[in-house]
């Protein structure tokens, strides 16, 4: 990292070996709480893994894993309310999870299913489906926030994004426009040092991404994005200003990415075996469980009972992505307009003469 | 029915006051739209009449703009953004053609984009560089947009209101040639005009001339001139460039035999070309004679002194029906 010039707030409350470096957030005592993150972040493990070993087997589409950011994901998804709105990048399997998205329609998604952007659950009925055009999706959040304000109703609209994301015009823009209304966002931003084969230190001058909040005149700060604990404490901080009218929030989650960018991506092209080992050492997973095994909050047989839970939870969803048929290829037209309009039906005719001639064709041989 | 006449400008204006007025969803948003009424002065009168919370100044983005409106529309508000010149919007185009375009049918419907981007388009007001672009083929290429543009008050207040109620995202564009000619009376009934359909001005039965936006006055003035030389010419107001309503360009094609599409936009993938391969397909045996397009040349928009010779005129139109009318 280099030395900032900019003193922006960094917290960090474990060590790499989940040992507590000071005093800890009082909601830290409520066991059931930061059990419940590690749980998220655990099934999100299992999931990611899972959903990888089925790329390999052509069962889904490229797939963009989180591995080495489930504690941002989780904190994000334990501290919305259902009325909040998320508005996710591609690397966000933990959040979606927590805000109810299914393990099926994550599969649907990933597996070339435009279903799997319809949300079923009813607090993720108004999030918006993962965002691939790097950064335009800040701009939404502050729509969806502006939304709010004009109702003068108390929800938060979240948006998270890589570091590369913090290059684009996108992003400052939504800076610039948050900040100028005070709108009731928070932007998260994920510096995982890598946008896909551009490390960070030639992505951005500036000392820290947080920093760029103050050119829209609010705060930003860095949290260790490894340590579940500070991530909530601090991510719960920003949106409950932005919640009270206090205004927008830049977090920067400081994690490395331990997967490839996406399944379709090899990291050994760009990067060293040496960072990713040492960046191993710091990462979200072991360091909460040592945290919780010395409070005596979790142990082996607890940890093999989420394991079988999480595996046949998956297999379910598996099941269920796989026994679902693909859409009717006359579906492509159901939803691009409210309805189809009349002037256009003669293309429709003829994507279904199409089919017929192929169904048709298939027949004969 | 009052007696006022009303310019496409007050025209606009009208409509953004009736549909604030019936819809509280509809929220107005652009730059100097609010205090200033505009730079053309189309929101003027909104910010007193419904508040800064409804008629938004927005810091100076458009790209910003209309990923705002998106993230607005999401939440069940109606934005209707403006982007102050057609010229600019070109920032604006990721969002717009990513998100505005694909919103519901990304998720199956469960979200939508009920969202209008007005923009004054196109030359011949003597204004500066970047100010007089015609780039509506750009949108209409864009599966899941509309494409809107009125050539007379009537028109504009009508399709103006039909784009807002529209569950859908309308590029809805404002000839500024027209915006302050021909002031013509209007009643404000909030009476809608259906997008996807064109407008038949003038009925004849020896060629068909089709246009839309600025050009419709030089092709209406053609059809008078070819008029008075006892030929009768039926002129075609497209006005929803996307859904194109062929069926009706078709069935007067049939019925004349000839054809000539006019736009000032530069030729090339220009909306003429489509609407002349659509009825090259449908009606090539019923034509007489190659249809000709009347355009702009592929060049930008001179600055002003030329300008006159880069949009087409009456007399250009002219020599095209003649080719038409004169062949074999």
């Amino acid at each position: 990292m280099p030395h900032s010039r900019i003193d922006l707030p960094y917290t960090r409350y474990l060590d790499p070996e989940g040992r507590p470096l000071g005093p800890l957030p009082d909601w830290v005592e409520d066991s059931t709480h930061v059990v419940g993150l590690y749980r998220a972040m655990q099934r999100t493990r299992l999931f990611d893994q899972k959903v990888i070993a089925l790329q390999r087997t052509g069962r889904i589409g490229t797939y963009a894993s989180s591995l080495g950011q489930e504690a941002v994901g989780a904190a994000i998804g334990t501290l919305l309310r259902a009325d909040d709105v998320f508005l996710p990048y591609y690397r966000d399997s933990a959040a979606q999870l927590l805000r109810g998205v299914s393990m099926t329609e994550m599969l649907f998604y990933w597996g070339g299913d435009e279903r799997g952007s319809r949300f079923q659950a009813p607090q993720a009925h108004a999030d918006f489906p993962l965002c691939v055009p790097i950064a335009t999706q800040a701009l939404h959040a502050c729509g969806v926030a502006t939304a709010f304000k004009i109702r003068g109703e108390a929800r938060v609209a979240l948006v998270t994004c890589g570091d590369g994301a913090t290059s684009k015009g996108d992003f400052l823009e939504a800076l610039n426009v948050a900040g100028t209304w005070q709108l009731p966002v928070v932007f998260v931003v994920n510096n995982n040092q890598w946008a896909i084969s551009v490390p960070r230190r030639i992505q951005c001058g500036a000392p820290t991404l947080a920093q760029k909040a103050i050119g829209g005149g609010f705060p930003g700060e860095q949290v260790d994005g490894n340590d579940a604990i500070a991530v909530v404490e601090r991510l719960r901080l920003a949106i409950d200003r932005a919640r009270h009218g206090k205004g927008p929030t830049v977090l920067e989650c400081i994690t490395y990415r331990l997967c490839d960018h996406t399944t379709a991506d090899d990291a050994t092209r760009y990067r060293s075996a040496e960072e990713v080992n040492q960046a191993w050492q710091e990462e979200p997973i072991k360091r909460l469980q040592k945290f919780l095994v010395e409070r005596g909050w979790w142990d082996e047989k607890r940890e093999q009972a989420l394991v079988a839970d999480c595996q046949a939870e998956l297999q379910q969803a598996i099941d269920a992505y796989e026994a679902t048929p693909a859409q009717d290829p006359q579906e492509v037209f159901e939803h691009l307009y409210a309805s189809w309009p009349a002037a256009l039906a003669e293309q429709r005719e003829q994507f279904a003469e199409r089919i017929a001639r192929r169904e048709g064709g298939a027949d004969h041989e | 029915m009052n007696d006022k006449k009303y310019t496409l400008l007050e025209a606009v204006n009208l409509a953004l006051h009736r549909a604030m007025h019936e819809d509280d969803d509809v929220v107005v948003l652009g730059e100097d739209i609010g205090v200033n009424g505009g730079v053309f002065r189309a929101t003027l009168g909104l910010r007193d009449a419904f508040g800064f919370k409804r008629v938004i100044d927005t810091p100076l983005a458009e790209n910003m703009i209309a990923g705002l409106s998106i993230g607005m529309a999401a939440q069940g508000l109606k934005p209707v953004m403006e982007i102050q010149f057609l010229g600019f919007i070109y920032p604006a185009m990721d969002q717009l053609v990513c998100h505005a375009a694909r919103l519901r049918n990304r998720t199956r419907g469960r979200l939508a984009c009920p969202l209008v981007v007005r923009s004054p388009m196109g030359a011949g007001i003597r204004a500066p560089e970047h100010h007089s672009e015609a780039v509506e083929a750009l949108f209409a290429h864009i599966p899941g947009l509309r494409v809107v543009i009125p050539s007379s008050p009537a028109r504009a207040y009508g399709l103006l209101l039909a784009a807002i109620d529209d569950p859908d995202p309308v590029i809805f564009l404002e000839p500024t040639r027209l915006y302050r000619m021909n002031p013509q009376p209007l009643e404000d009934d909030g009476r809608r005009l259906p997008l996807d359909s064109c407008f038949t001005l003038r009925e004849g039965s020896d060629l068909t001339l089709v246009s839309w936006g600025a050009s419709v006055h030089e092709t209406l003035q053609a059809a008078a001139m070819l008029a008075e030389r006892g030929i009768s010419a039926e002129v075609i107001d497209v006005a929803s460039i996307k859904p194109l309503d062929l069926d009706t360009l078709e069935a007067s094609v049939r019925k004349t035999g000839r054809c000539v599409i006019v736009h000032e936009a530069p030729k090339t993938c220009g909306v003429g070309a489509e609407i002349a391969a659509s009825l090259y397909e449908r009606a090539l045996l019923d034509l007489h004679a190659p249809i000709q397009r009347v355009t702009a040349p592929d060049i930008p928009p001179p600055l002003y002194r030329l300008e006159p010779y880069y949009l087409p005129d009456a007399g250009d139109i002219l020599a095209a029906c003649d080719a038409v009318l004169n062949y074999a």
